[in-house]
């Protein structure tokens, strides 16, 4: 592949939530700030900027990482979901937000969309987690107001219900 | 917090990444998972002219069992190493280290090699490689050189790696039957660098026990047939000799303490593994 030229803006193509878009992006670019700037994903939150806060989670190709320690012209060619493509359908919520919801797992939401899209990828993998297994994931991200109470909570119930739909 | 300017190369080939290192030599950086190197490129800690994407080598990601040692691609992810069917029979410290490795979401994406070539002094994977005495593969347009760990980590972020050369793969000697393996550290918050971390092998009659967050790199000494009444002095003596730095975290003399206590437990913890 050809060196892609810094101070150029260089065509990348992502699958957002499902839709193949292309818009541009210089090397230095941060996929999170990729996200917000060129396809104004606003549900892409940044906090840190470093990899420590966890508030700008997205899943590449599945995975929940960092978009903030992701390049734009790096995710060329992948697959990335953010919160807005969470929920089947516009102004409807998904199992996880909704359990967000009932358990108030947020307060004041800004590390809401990186802890929900976290969880979406770990459910997949370990469906039937322990207490203990979802704190220990959920250290990957910093909330300050819920004392993570909530979310386990909401994450044990989405669970239970999963695995009860599938019985 | 945003990088400064660089050219970026998706290398397809090995062949295409070390050409780029040969010409381009210091001002280049290797770029994997980048768990370590974009948050150095944010800070501006680190300015290269040129990044080198490596991630999408598919020559570069695997695990693969070649009888007395395991290697591991330079693609391959922590979490690929961790969800690997042969980790807790073939590499039980590692085994044991992994839930202090990071967290999910960075594992997900970080590599083994990357963590091994940023070579920070408290980090887990660079420890177990030194614990076990295993070895670092390097390439150039030049050729292939392998180091131990104990040549390749010569300091605080600094390796024996020349300019023009990556990290290709890691080798971790496997688990030897019968021997006991344990792994400790202690961490403001899991998932936090550790202020000290412990891995230990009981073999036989020998101990190897490895410290990290101590002195400016991955530090092991090994001790055959040491009597329980010897093991506090020849811990003392070790937790002296590694020295240890203050910093925002913990003093010297809080990091040589866990040294000595710590290290009395994950002995003991490696010695009731054996059988």
């Amino acid at each position: 592949m050809p060196k892609l030229k810094r101070g150029i803006k260089h065509p990348v193509t992502v699958t957002v939530n499902g839709k193949k878009i292309t818009k541009f992006a210089e090397p230095r670019m941060l996929l999170a700030d990729f996200l917000r700037q060129e396809l104004g994903m606003t549900d892409v939150h940044v906090g840190c900027e470093h990899g420590v806060c966890g508030a700008c989670t997205v899943r590449i190709n599945g995975k929940a990482v960092r978009s903030c320690l992701s390049l734009a012209v790096q995710s060329d060619g992948h697959t990335i979901d953010t919160l807005d493509g969470m929920a089947d359908r516009e102004e409807e919520l998904s199992d996880l937000q909704e359990a967000f919801r009932k358990h108030h797992a947020l307060q004041c939401g800004y590390c809401t969309p990186g802890v929900l899209m976290s969880l979406s990828d770990y459910l997949e993998r370990v469906p039937d987690p322990s207490e203990e297994e979802l704190r220990d994931m959920l250290s990957g991200h910093l909330c300050r107001c819920t004392g993570y109470v909530g979310m386990v909570r909401a994450a044990l119930d989405v669970a239970a219900q999963r695995k009860a739909a599938k019985a | 917090m945003k990088p400064k300017q660089f050219d970026y190369l998706r290398a397809e080939t090995i062949d295409e990444a070390v050409a780029e290192l040969a010409e381009t030599g210091e001002d280049a950086k290797i770029l994997a998972g980048g768990q370590s190197l974009m948050a150095m490129l944010n800070f501006r800690l680190a300015e290269p002219e040129v990044l080198v994407d490596i991630a999408g080598i598919a020559a570069l990601s695997y695990i693969k069992d070649d009888g007395a040692m395991v290697e591991i691609g330079a693609a391959t992810t922590q979490g690929e190493l961790q969800a690997w069917d042969g980790l807790a029979g073939n590499l039980t410290l590692l085994h044991k280290a992994f839930p202090n490795i990071g967290h999910f979401q960075t594992r997900n994406r970080g590599t083994v090699c990357g963590s091994i070539a940023h070579a920070d002094p408290s980090t887990e994977l660079p420890l177990c490689l030194a614990t076990l005495a295993g070895e670092v593969v390097l390439r150039s347009s030049r050729g292939v050189r392998k180091l131990s760990a104990a040549e390749f980590q010569q300091g605080m972020l600094t390796t024996a790696r020349r300019p023009d050369e990556m990290v290709a793969a890691a080798r971790y000697p496997k688990a030897v039957a019968g021997a006991g393996y344990a792994f400790r550290e202690v961490a403001r918050r899991r998932g936090d660098f550790a202020i000290v971390a412990l891995a230990a092998s009981a073999s036989g009659d020998t101990i190897r026990l490895g410290i990290g967050g101590v002195a400016d790199k991955p530090t092991v000494r090994e001790w055959t047939s040491l009597a329980d009444s010897d093991l506090d002095d020849a811990l003392n003596a070790f937790a002296w000799d590694l020295g240890g730095y203050d910093d925002i975290h913990a003093t010297s003399k809080y990091r040589r303490k866990l040294v000595r206590k710590l290290g009395r437990r994950v002995i003991e913890e490696a010695k009731s593994c054996q059988s």
